[in-house]
């Protein structure tokens, strides 16, 4: 240690981060390293990042201890979270939050709510991990943590997501309220967000929507979501469907965008992801559509052995209730000898579950193979699984009870004694024809050593003793004779069968009987010496015998019920699939209770979002101008971006080209992150967009004049910004009568529109005189793509097919920027989504030039760059 | 939601621990050891365990018990996922994920602990991502570090961590840009007594090895995706493109990785390739019984079958066996009783038999049952499904990389009931 402490405190970083390396060392040896907390403290300052990170990690363990001496420590993280490097601020906040001293709870507090708002969505994540940190450390804390919940939640970054439902989940999980304007982000969000966020925020949302919507379920009708009259139905039918009306239900939209959310997750890697989606659907879907999560479950059972597990186990549970989504895989449940015990026993109680008139001859014949196996304990729960058969599927009692029998003289004794017990089941459950079965089993008696197989042949002979008078008496002998050395089981039910006999055969069994009682009154368990005064006073009649004993007959030899046979996952249903309450079937702590659906859904409109007040918020942290959708969002693909994201394939990209005059060398993609950068640089000059400078005089031709039977017409643009909105791109069309006639009624019609463009027409042109020629406005959005907004161009008579294809420049608005920036680079944004467009020229030597251009739209940016190649070379 | 990690090997040390929030007592870990004593076998150790102020989440890999320690309630599969997770970091890093290794590594282990899990809640498992963040060992570098005083720690964020593509890393060059596929097919499957299939379906995955410069995208397409019944993607994968066109249309993590795994619509027949005759009987009251066993091949599309190990878990009365091979070495393990026949390639012409005496305990009675046999093989260039890929297409880079296809066929949990 001395040794350490030297190493520590030399002024070579070489030796301090050897010795760090050995005391993280005992560390994970679980030795005690407390006593260096003087020495290594000192270092939390150095400037060598791995000393200091393992200084972090050190004092992460060890602070509690020292609280006095962590303090010393408070002040270097303080400023580090002032660090530009967002890496060095979220990593300072995660050790300060980590170290378990109340004193600091205020500091804390204070960093959190910083980090909150901090531009590095990593730095934001980390503050939703310390909100649970310090919540712990100081409960008192609750209300303040809550307000920045509240805030985080409303984060767009698919990196905090996850953390932040983390936080609620653990804070304060009973404010469904804080969950409302945000669900419908959650959603869509949900396929970009990190697999282990996507695991928490599915089960939180699965407890939000069981108390925002009306139950799915029909008294397990299939339900129609669009209910729509039958127009060939019969009146009868219709009556009928007229009262099936009145509790028509119809989903909620945002109960059925949760649902059509979380259906590709059944696609992850993850195994906890895809179990997540398959309980949201168990819990929330309706009951028709649950059956897709089948396929998706049986695909995990390939995996490791703990998968599994956890996986079967939920299967179990649902194959109870819903036989049905799992028949088709019936055999991919299938055991293996090589499976694990457990493994196998889930695999044989979900067959159980699974066995119906139509299969189950099959699966006997599959269970014939497990009986025979050499894992005993599993052979002896198949036994119970072909008894649960038997009772369930009455065809086949007759075939499985034989079979049972049979098993009666296996060589191996568990196997015997296991038959036994079931079949003392089936025959309670079967009282018609027993005499020979039990004759048989009275015969094992001899042979067979297990206690509980003995108690329940000795209790089947009690029960029916009336059947087999012959047999009954002399069993008693015989277990009479050895008594004493039986187990209690055995001697209780010895006892009871001599009660049973001294009822209806007193005169063979009277003495046998007493002597029986006689060796219980001795016995040396106190059960036993009970059991046998309890008795002997029931049915011995004497002058004290109470009123009881008259009707001691009935007492011992009434009908007795059945035992149900019963799956051990029979009530595991009230836990929610997946949990880990669920999986030990009791209630772990900090589990949250599934709620019943409401009679009534309450207020759907909370969930409306003001998608004005939602962007003001944003573009306030993080100075982006796209308003609708954000730019973390790529794979999420909702369907409104849907065109978008298959045309471009990263959501920031940069073209590049080497332009070597005047032929193009080469050009290559590039990650965006560069264009992170500049667009918070531009993030203030970006709100003003310059005034056009030039407009182009150059006119397009929209439609001859012989093809327009004498209506001829051109358009320009005219670069007047946001007339129609804007988003919308200005056009100015002139429309020419090149005929000796009035045309009447010109207007637009039947337009085409590539999805997500938009059009606003020019007001109708009620008459153009002969020579006469009007010019209109009319405005298109081209959502950002080069692609051809076709229309009819129409008449009173007559109509043509027009389309209109802009230009690339005409999709970019000019945006300001200072001389100095300007002599580096220029710079445009699009009109649609206002994604920035940067343009780069750098003049190398031999008269080669670089030409770069930035953007999030690859589309528009390879097409700009065609065209702005040949110009360039021109010049 | 994690609280402590606790590693342990098979003979019951604790030879790592970590803690997330505060420090929970080895002494935790006794409730594991009991359920492990109840448990005869390692395998059949319970993965949840409820002790009276903590759950013990654990999973078994590779000779290591990682024994988690849960305060609350979480889906006890976030957990297992994530812990093997852990385990693939450590293979990654440490090319085994071993006692030894770990021990070895320790700082290394440490420090990948500690970004890997934040209070319990996952931070970066993305190993692209924790390359970036810390670097894993290599001779070379530990020799730099130890002159230069440099570090394997990282000062800067990765930028993966921040993208919507978290699992590749920026800045990737190679001078050799490759791309390689491994078409792998397993199959499982369940032969009965008379040779016919009880059960057998094909699991199949896609392991890539992608070392391509830049960011680029790539999108690979089948000749009959019709074949694939259900499929999980790796999170690179655009699942609209898949769902829409069946092509598989992603930017790639660098290095290794799996981009799918498929299962093969269970419609379609499998073709099994190998098939087993045998003669297993125990006589009554003899103290041995015959053993005869011959491997063939079957409907294999003109490729060899190799790489055949058949093992037989024999029952317990079994003492010693005396057996011959006509081809391959076998061993027998009297302790687990576990017959092991190393049979190497299938020629059809002459067939690999193994055939011979089994000898029992005296006096124990006849086994019941016949033991089930487990076959491993192996055929190289066949996917059994007839799973083809048609082509590989990048966009987004000029560069013309190497593109490599190779398809194997292996046997799953293939046994054979006798």
């Amino acid at each position: 240690d001395i040794y350490l402490k030297q190493m520590l405190e030399s002024s070579k970083d070489s030796a301090k981060l050897d010795a760090m390396k050995r005391i993280v060392g005992m560390i994970a040896k679980g030795k005690n390293a407390s006593e260096l907390f003087p020495a290594v403290v000192k270092n939390v300052a150095s400037k060598n990042i791995e000393i200091k990170k393992l200084v972090y990690v050190y004092l992460m363990r060890y602070a509690e201890e020292q609280q006095d001496l962590a303090l010393l420590s408070i002040s270097t993280f303080q400023r580090a979270l002032k660090d530009p490097n967002q890496l060095i601020r979220a990593s300072a906040l995660r050790v300060l939050s980590s170290i378990r001293v109340p004193i600091i709870v205020p500091i804390m507090m204070l960093a959190i709510k910083e980090a909150s708002s901090d531009l590095s969505p990593y730095v934001r994540k980390n503050a939703a991990h310390a909100i649970q940190k310090l919540y712990s450390l100081d409960p008192e804390q609750k209300e303040m943590l809550i307000e920045v919940i509240e805030k985080l939640l409303k984060d767009k970054s698919t990196l905090v997501a996850g953390s932040v439902v983390m936080a609620f989940e653990e804070v304060c999980p009973d404010r469904i309220d804080l969950i409302h304007k945000n669900y419908r982000k959650l959603c869509n969000l949900l396929v970009d967000v990190e697999e282990w966020g996507q695991v928490v925020i599915i089960h939180m949302l699965t407890r939000y929507a069981r108390t925002q919507f009306v139950s799915p379920w029909k008294d397990d009708e299939v339900v129609e979501e669009y209910s729509e009259n039958n127009f060939y139905e019969s009146d009868e039918e219709q009556k009928e469907k007229d009262q099936k009306v009145k509790n028509t239900y119809t989903m909620d939209p945002d109960h059925r965008l949760l649902l059509r959310n979380t259906k590709p997750l059944l696609q992850s890697r993850n195994a906890a992801v895809v179990m997540a989606v398959a309980q949201l659907y168990w819990h929330l879907a309706p009951k028709s559509e649950a059956g897709i999560v089948s396929k998706s479950l049986v695909r995990l059972l390939h995996s490791n052995r703990e998968v599994q597990y956890i996986v079967l186990q939920n299967i179990a549970t649902m194959s109870i209730q819903r036989k049905g989504m799992f028949e088709p895989y019936l055999k991919s449940f299938y055991v293996r000898s090589t499976d694990p015990t457990m493994i196998k026993t889930l695999k044989l109680e979900i067959l159980t579950n699974l066995a119906n008139e139509a299969n189950i001859s099959t699966l006997l014949r599959e269970f014939q193979t497990y009986v025979r196996s050499q894992d005993k304990q599993f052979a002896a729960a198949t036994i119970q699984a072909i008894g649960r058969c038997a009772t369930n599927i009455t065809e086949v009692t007759d075939t499985c009870l034989n079979g049972l029998v049979c098993l009666l003289s296996n060589r191996d004794e568990i196997v015997v004694a296991e038959s036994v017990v079931v079949i003392k089941k089936l025959l309670q459950t079967q009282p018609a024809h027993h005499g020979e079965i039990i004759k048989h089993m009275a015969k094992l008696l001899d042979n067979i050593t297990v206690p509980v197989a003995r108690a329940s042949i000795l209790w089947l002979i009690g029960e029916y003793c009336e059947r087999v008078p012959k047999i009954a008496p002399d069993v008693l002998r015989k277990t009479a004779k050895t008594f004493t050395n039986e187990d209690d089981l055995v001697k209780l039910q010895i006892l009871n069968l001599g009660a049973k006999l001294y009822l209806t055969n007193s005169k063979q069994t009277k003495l046998l009987t007493q002597y029986v009682l006689n060796l219980g009154k001795y016995d040396q368990s106190y059960d036993i010496r009970d059991r046998t005064r309890f008795i002997r006073q029931l049915i011995v009649p004497n002058e004290k015998s109470g009123a009881l004993s008259k009707y001691a007959k009935k007492i011992f030899l009434a009908q007795k019920p059945a035992p149900l046979l019963e799956s051990p996952f029979k009530d595991r249903d009230h836990f929610q699939l997946g949990t880990l309450s669920h999986t030990l079937n009791s209630r772990a702590t900090g589990y949250l209770e599934l709620s019943d659906w409401p009679k009534v859904a309450p207020d759907p409109s909370v969930r409306n979002v003001d998608v004005a007040e939602l962007a003001k918020e944003w573009t306030g942290i993080l100075g982006k101008t796209k308003k609708e959708k954000p730019t973390e969002k790529f794979y999420s693909e909702s369907e409104e971006d849907e065109d978008e994201s298959s045309s471009t394939s990263a959501s920031g990209r940069c073209l590049e080209s080497n332009l070597h005059l005047p032929c193009l060398k080469n050009s290559i993609f590039r990650t965006g992150h560069y264009l992170k950068r500049i667009r918070k640089k531009f993030k203030k000059s970006q709100s003003y967009v310059a005034a056009p400078v030039s407009v182009p005089t150059k006119t397009h031709e929209l439609l001859h004049r012989m093809s327009g039977k004498g209506l001829a017409a051109h358009y320009h643009f005219s670069r007047q910004p946001g007339i129609f909105g804007d988003r919308m791109v200005s056009v100015q069309l002139t429309v020419t009568n090149t005929t000796d006639q009035k045309i009447e009624n010109i207007h637009i019609k039947e337009k085409k529109l590539p999805p997500g463009m938009r059009m606003h027409e020019f007001n109708p042109i009620e008459c153009l005189e002969p020579a006469g020629s009007i010019t209109v406005s009319m405005g298109i959005d081209f959502c950002d793509s080069a692609q051809m907004a076709s229309f009819q161009l129409c008449t009173k008579d007559d109509y043509f097919n027009v389309n209109i294809q802009p230009p690339v420049g005409e999709l970019l608005l000019p945006v300001t920027m200072s001389e100095k920036d300007f002599k580096k680079e220029f710079a445009a944004k699009t009109v649609h989504s206002g994604s920035l467009m940067l343009v780069t020229v750098e003049l190398k030597e031999s008269s080669t030039a670089q030409l770069i251009i930035n953007t999030e739209k690859t589309v528009i940016g390879s097409v700009l760059l065609r065209e702005l190649k040949p110009v360039l070379s021109q010049g | 939601m994690i609280h402590s990690l606790f590693l342990i090997n098979c003979s019951g040390d604790i030879f790592l621990e970590k803690h997330w929030k505060s420090v929970v007592s080895q002494s935790v870990c006794d409730y594991f050891f009991e359920a492990q004593e109840k448990a005869i076998d390692v395998e059949n150790v319970p993965p949840v365990i409820s002790t009276p102020h903590h759950y013990l989440i654990s999973i078994y890999r590779d000779k290591i018990f990682f024994v988690s320690v849960i305060q609350t309630e979480v889906p006890p599969l976030f957990v297992i996922e994530f812990l093997h997770r852990v385990a693939d970091t450590f293979q990654d890093y440490f090319g085994e994920c071993s006692e030894t290794a770990i021990k070895d590594n320790v700082v290394i282990v440490y420090e990948l602990l500690e970004e890997m899990l934040d209070n319990g809640f996952p931070l970066a498992t993305e190993s692209n991502i924790l390359k970036e963040l810390i670097k894993p060992p290599t001779i070379l570098r530990s020799v730099v570090n130890s002159i230069t005083g440099s570090s394997n720690v990282g000062d800067t964020l990765p930028t993966g961590q921040l993208s919507n593509i978290p699992w590749r890393r920026a800045g990737v060059k190679y001078t050799n840009n490759e791309a390689y596929f491994d078409v792998i097919e397993e199959i499982d499957a369940i032969i009965d007594k008379s040779g016919s299939t009880v059960f057998a379906e094909i699991q199949g995955v896609i392991d890539s090895c992608i070392k391509l410069s830049g960011m680029p995208d790539l999108s690979l397409s089948f000749m009959n995706p019709r074949l694939l019944d259900d499929v999980s993607f790796h999170p690179c994968i655009r699942f609209k493109r898949w769902e829409s066109e069946r092509v598989l249309s992603f930017i790639p993590p660098d290095g290794n990785f799996r981009l799918i795994s498929y299962r093969v619509s269970s419609q379609n027949l499998v073709a099994i390739p190998v098939y087993v005759k045998h003669m297993i009987s125990f006589k009554e009251n003899s103290s041995s019984g015959r053993f005869d066993v011959t491997i063939g091949p079957k409907q294999n599309m003109g490729k060899t079958v190799e790489g055949v190990v058949m093992t037989v878990h024999m029952p317990k009365a079994v003492l010693n066996m005396n057996l011959t091979a006509t081809q391959g070495s076998y061993t027998f393990d009297p302790v687990i009783k576990v017959l092991t026949w190393d049979v190497g390639k299938i020629t059809p012409q002459k067939l690999p038999n193994l055939k011979g005496i089994v000898n029992l305990q005296s006096g124990a009675p006849k086994p019941e049952e016949n033991p089930s046999l487990n076959i491993q093989f192996k055929i190289q260039q066949l996917a059994i499904s007839g799973l083809k890929v048609n082509r590989l297409d990048m966009y987004g880079e000029k560069y013309k990389p190497f593109k490599g296809v190779k398809y194997i066929t292996k046997a799953g949990k293939f046994q054979v009931r006798t």
